[in-house]
């Protein structure tokens, strides 16, 4: 009976990589045999698209060995039998996508805004860095840095907005509509629960009608009406009033978004805030909000992917964002036909962003989660 | 008016909705007098005690705490829940938070005191609750009899003149409740005032001035609990005794 006391190890089979195998991939014979199909599938796929994307592709040189500077000098247009992706394309009109039209001789204000948005979301990005307080700081004037670093004034030649355009553009407004539809998305959501019905009323108002809308249709209501509303003499600049729409827009999703996490905070939170001598503000900033933003990550990441990706409608008021600039790209008799190179790499550039804003609320869920068990309060 | 109530409720009546929760509810409370109130499940005791720090609104009568009346005034609210403590069924801890932070949160935010003073003070707080081991734990972390004391010593950290319990020990498993009444007993033998919700008979018997009885929104029977136990005066305090005693 001393046996009893001996640590017993679960049997081999169900453990380690075969285990594995055999629970996950050949637990019975129809999914063995869909587990083989699926292997032959991607047999097929894998060598084939990495044939096509690398070792047939062209990047600088055809296989002639010429610089390639139109599409007939592609070598799948040379040779179909044997080219593959022409990425010459991207790397002769590389400055457009990233830069738009902005003037060669200003670029370097464009790239220290990249370093600069870079080091200001690396505190964000990274709870243990040293010196965090100082990067905070910095994330938070950096929007103002960047202004005048793009926008000219201080000392630097304005550039006007009408010059910027691909990855620039993109960010700016990807960027600038997440920020700021955040906290007013946070405003809107406390509104519209509010227990003073004139401004829960205005905030379901505007949420609902914000909602309602197409964002195309705002962004033709920034362009067209926004300038009707203003004093005279005022002139908007066009990238802002895209900017007013996309941030308006966003932040009534995000006000729902967050309206959602507020209702999953039990009554007793606020009761026990209250009873504590809490002020309204208090109450929510300390408690309320904290938990009910943490419950919403998933879905504000979600939202802010998906706005991230809907500034590339901003091309039907004319501006150039980084999938603008690859149409544009497709309409020159140079590069005509090369719509896969410019699609797939217009595609990679947006996953490489939402594909990391993703993985970033995983982090996040993970590290806010820790010891903290809400079912238990 | 008795000049030494520290609480006195006059004809509070309250409705939801349609249903009288409180029908001329009259009560008054002298310093560090200690009150259980007792009564079947939806005879408004909880409501009651929710209505003296304004947890509830009341819709007739006057409700005065510590010389100031309870109206839609906020700043009166605020002032009064300053003097209010309360404990609840469900400890409604600050999940997000440790529990020193639970701690530390009402005195620095509100009462703005200095940060490392009311580290101090909850710690303080939490040898009253027996528990300073626990102090940078989360409430998730904490058996719930440990929770609740928690709770009790972030409602002692703001220094509060009169303590409500709502039902604390309802929540919990058996041999948890004995902690929390004792920390409670302890408590009550500092001279706190203390209005507690409860079925602990045992509790009610060592530690009540007077017995509260309520039912249906009123307040049946009010006596010492010498009186309350062992000679009540209505029929309905006696069923609910024959019932809660034999349970």
């Amino acid at each position: 009976m001393n046996k009893i006391n001996e640590v017993r190890k679960p049997p081999v089979a169900t453990t380690g990589i075969i285990g594995w195998l055999r629970i996950n991939l050949f637990f019975n014979w129809t999914n063995s045999l869909i587990t083989l199909f699926v292997i032959y599938c991607l047999y097929q796929f894998i060598p084939w698209i990495l044939d096509w994307t690398i070792f047939s592709a062209d990047f600088k040189y055809n296989y002639l060995g010429e610089q390639i500077t139109n599409q007939e000098m592609c070598s799948r247009n040379l040779d179909p039998e044997n080219g593959g992706a022409c990425w010459a394309v991207i790397y002769v009109r590389f400055y457009q996508f990233i830069y738009g039209f902005y003037p060669k001789v200003e670029v370097w204000r464009v790239n220290i805004a990249y370093v600069m948005l870079a080091l200001a979301l690396l505190p964000l990005l990274y709870a243990r860095l040293p010196y965090r307080k100082y990067f905070l700081y910095f994330t938070y004037i950096f929007p103002v840095i960047a202004y005048f670093l793009l926008n000219g004034g201080l000392g630097f030649a304005e550039v006007s907005t009408n010059k910027w355009g691909g990855l620039l553009v993109t960010l700016v407004l990807g960027c600038t509509g997440i920020a700021l539809a955040f906290p007013i998305g946070i405003m809107l959501a406390l509104g519209r629960r509010s227990k003073l019905p004139v401004i829960s009323m205005m905030c379901t108002l505007f949420i609902e009608f914000i909602r309602g809308v197409p964002l195309i249709t705002l962004l033709f209501f920034g362009m067209v009406m926004l300038p009707l509303f203003l004093p005279e003499g005022i002139d908007m600049d066009g990238l802002v009033r895209v900017l007013v729409a996309v941030t308006l827009f966003q932040s009534a999703y995000m006000a729902e978004v967050i309206r959602g996490g507020l209702q999953a905070i039990p009554p007793g939170q606020y009761e026990a805030a209250k009873s504590l001598g809490m002020s309204y503000w208090r109450m929510n900033l300390l408690i309320i909000l904290p938990q009910a933003i943490r419950i919403s990550i998933p879905p504000i990441v979600n939202t802010s992917i998906g706005l991230f990706k809907d500034t590339t409608l901003v091309i039907i008021v004319g501006i150039l964002d980084l999938l603008g600039i690859g149409r544009g790209t497709l309409a020159d008799t140079n590069w005509l036909g090369l719509s896969y190179e410019i699609y797939f790499f217009v595609s990679l550039v947006f996953f490489i962003f939402t594909f990391g804003m993703s993985r970033y609320s995983l982090y996040l869920e993970k590290k806010l989660k820790t010891g903290i068990n809400m079912g238990a309060d | 008016m008795s000049e030494e109530s520290i609480i006195s409720l006059k004809n509070v009546n309250k409705w939801f909705g349609d249903f009288h929760v409180l029908q001329d509810v009259n009560l008054e409370v002298k310093k560090k007098e200690r009150i259980v109130v007792c009564g079947p499940s939806g005879s408004g005791k909880s409501t009651m005690i929710r209505c003296i720090n304004r947890l509830e609104e009341h819709q007739e009568g006057s409700i005065v705490v510590d010389g100031i009346e309870l109206t839609g005034n906020l700043k009166n609210i605020d002032n009064v829940r300053k003097e209010v403590g309360m404990v609840f069924q469900q400890f409604n801890l600050f999940p997000h938070l440790s529990v020193k932070e639970n701690i530390t949160l009402a005195p620095i935010w509100v009462k703005k005191m200095p940060k490392a003073e009311a580290e101090e003070l909850a710690m303080r707080q939490l040898e009253i609750v027996k528990i300073p081991e626990q102090a940078n734990k989360y409430p998730g972390q904490l058996s719930g009899g440990q929770q609740q004391r928690v709770a009790i010593a972030r409602s002692l950290a703001m220094n509060p003149n009169i303590m409500l319990f709502d039902e604390p020990t309802s929540a919990l498993d058996p041999e948890m409740i004995k902690e929390v009444l004792d920390v409670m007993v302890d408590l009550a033998n500092g001279g706190m005032t203390m209005i507690v919700v409860t079925h602990e008979m045992g509790f009610a018997k060592t530690v009540a001035d007077r017995m509260v009885f309520m039912d249906e929104g009123k307040i049946v029977e009010e006596a010492s609990p010498d009186k309350f136990f062992n000679n009540p005066e209505s029929d309905r305090t006696k069923l609910f005794l024959s019932q809660i005693l034999h349970q």
